[in-house]
């Protein structure tokens, strides 16, 4: 957003906020009741026994916690942006291992085995994983292209294939689609296997959702730009390679990088398929010992991963075409 | 037509030409005929019709009755040769319409470059050429929205000079400028004017249509309600219409 010249008090600086904050956390920390947990291991020199320590136990493991909540919070509000936005992360990251530490879980199963089951699921299933989204990404991007012209054209026959395709494969869930094609085909005398299958439905789900996108992205360049090229006397396809297309790119960057993320997730649908990627091998390695949330999470730190990774180029990108215009 | 000198054949002609947009006639039997090298301003009141008039002379805008021919081609909706006719006629428009993604220069080479098929070596050197007919050389590297609206306007009327046009028309050039930059537009079309280019200006500057013209047409309602030389214009206006925006315009 656009910050203004002017800014106002940080609501933490200000008294009245701090105390309507500190009481509501109070009762939510009184509410969820800490006593019985590592806090009220901490206090028991002042509050006794958790066990026994009552009303009077409760409301001062809630004071102490939201004491050091609420102070936290207040510390963070002194430093520079860039620091708190570090700091909280790392608060986050931290709050989010102690819930993954909270289920029990034994870690070192993920790196036991001959070869280690991460191993295996980077060495394996990563590949698979990018290799599907890529695949399918490349295939989703022509058929955007051709979509969005055919949707935009006044040929009768193109826009109602094109709008028929589109309202098709936005409308069925991606798990049917990946069902259908994969069982659906072969009815039809064509062998289809699993990988090829996967990376159809892939293609043409997204495919359809960019389509949207890339047809909002041509439709946004002002008419003045059509007119000024058709004055000069140029044909249609070089108005759209060299003047509209150029133009929508940085409009459709941001919106066809998140479509990028979301399928790089939706790949994992394709497990259904006995495709040896990181969903399936999550369950399949966990299953064999019963341990099935540590695969599990070891699934969805790789793919946060590499979401995060897509993230930070989508940006530079962004940046980069931003410069240019 | 006191004008016409049957002679000279007409750059572009109008035969009872006819435009509706859904139930609205925007253009009521049009009859015109432009000479080579003829200077015409266009004026009237808003809606009268003019921008529709002049679109409809490089196919921006479809007619639906009557014939216009430019050149000699006749314009009509199964033409294959329609961007051959529009390479020849240059359109500079009120609201610039430069392209934001390149630069100056390249705005300008564009055209010859990429469909009179001319080398980029020497696309570049008329590129150059014309930005300095126009007095902009020096902001050839910037991107259009790094200039001021005066100077836009100028590269606009540039980048349709590159394709060495036979007709240049303009819709309102300088209504979105700021005042003082309104001149600086008009010393370039009055040039341009010098130089011999046959123009049709929609305008309201009236200084500059007494100083350029050699038609001066009044349109109202779709129609063209009077058209005379500058002088007559002026000083002997026939229509009541005529008179009434003269007052209006001139006070
Ligand atoms: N695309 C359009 N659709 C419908 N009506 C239009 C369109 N363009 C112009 N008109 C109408 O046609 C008339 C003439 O418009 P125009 O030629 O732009 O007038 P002028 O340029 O003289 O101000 C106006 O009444 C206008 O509302
Ligand atoms: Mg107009």
């Amino acid at each position: 957003m656009f910050v203004d010249t002017v800014v106002e008090d940080k609501a933490l600086h200000k008294p009245a906020f701090l105390a309507g904050l500190s009481i509501t956390v109070l009762a939510i920390f009184f509410a969820f009741n800490f006593t019985n947990t590592i806090f009220g291991e901490f206090l028991s020199p002042v509050i006794g026994n958790p066990e026994e320590s009552g009303f009077f136990g409760r409301l001062a493991v809630s004071f102490v916690l939201t004491i050091l909540f609420v102070g936290n919070l207040l510390l963070i509000s002194f430093a520079r942006l860039k620091i708190q936005i570090l700091i909280v992360w790392l608060e986050l990251f931290l709050l989010f291992l102690a819930f993954a530490y909270s289920f029990d879980l034994e870690i070192a199963y993920i790196f036991s085995g001959q070869p280690s089951k991460i191993g295996i699921m980077i060495s394996k299933g990563l590949f698979t994983t990018i290799y599907i989204s890529a695949v399918s990404i490349v295939i989703a991007t022509v058929i955007a292209i051709v979509g969005a012209i055919a949707k935009l054209s006044n040929n009768g026959f193109a826009y109602a294939i094109a709008s028929f395709y589109t309202s098709l494969f936005r409308g069925l869930p991606l798990l049917l689609q990946i069902y259908l094609i994969y069982m659906g085909l072969p009815q039809l005398g064509f062998m289809i296997d699993a990988i090829p299958s996967g990376i159809a439905a892939l293609s043409l789900c997204y495919g359809a959702y960019m389509t949207e996108i890339f047809r909002a992205g041509i439709q946004s360049i002002p008419r003045g730009q059509w007119e000024a090229s058709r004055a000069l006397g140029f044909p249609f396809r070089l108005i759209l390679r060299k003047i509209i297309l150029p133009q929508s790119i940085p409009l459709i960057i941001p919106p066809t990088g998140n479509q990028f993320i979301a399928m790089l997730k939706d790949s994992s649908l394709v497990s259904v398929l006995g495709i040896w990627e990181i969903m399936f091998l999550a369950k399949k390695l966990g299953a064999k010992d019963f341990n099935h949330l540590e695969m599990l999470l070891t699934a969805a730190m790789i793919y946060w991963i590499l979401t995060i990774i897509l993230e930070t180029i989508q940006a530079r990108i962004e940046r980069k075409y931003q410069q240019k215009t | 037509m006191a004008n016409n000198n049957s002679k000279v054949n007409p750059i572009i002609s109008l035969k009872n030409v006819s435009k509706w947009y859904d139930d609205f006639q925007a253009l009521k039997n049009i009859d015109l005929e432009i000479k080579l090298k003829e200077k015409i301003v266009i004026c009237g009141p808003s809606g009268s019709g003019k921008s529709t008039l002049i679109r409809c002379l490089n196919r921006l805008e479809a007619h639906q009755e009557g014939q216009i021919h430019v050149n000699g081609i006749e314009l009509h909706e199964k033409m294959k040769d329609i961007d051959t006719v529009r390479q020849d006629i240059g359109m500079v428009f009120q609201s610039f319409n430069l392209f934001p993604h390149l630069t100056v220069l390249e705005n300008c080479m564009a055209g010859p470059n990429w469909v009179r098929g001319i080398s980029e070596d020497e696309a570049k050197e008329r590129a150059m050429s014309l930005l300095e007919q126009v007095k902009i050389p020096e902001q050839a590297d910037k991107y259009p929205e790094q200039l001021s609206g005066g100077q836009q306007q100028r590269v606009a009327i540039a980048r349709s000079l590159c394709m060495q046009p036979k007709v240049m028309l303009f819709d309102e050039p300088t209504s979105a400028l700021d005042p003082e930059m309104v001149s600086e537009v008009l010393d370039t079309m009055v040039e341009l004017a010098k130089s011999g280019m046959t123009m049709i200006c929609v305008t309201h500057e009236m200084g500059f249509a007494r100083q350029v013209a050699d038609r001066i047409i009044f349109m109202d309602e779709g129609e063209i309600v009077e058209q005379n030389s500058p002088e007559e214009f002026f000083n002997n206006p026939k229509s009541d219409r005529t008179k009434g925006f003269l007052d209006q315009v001139l006070s």
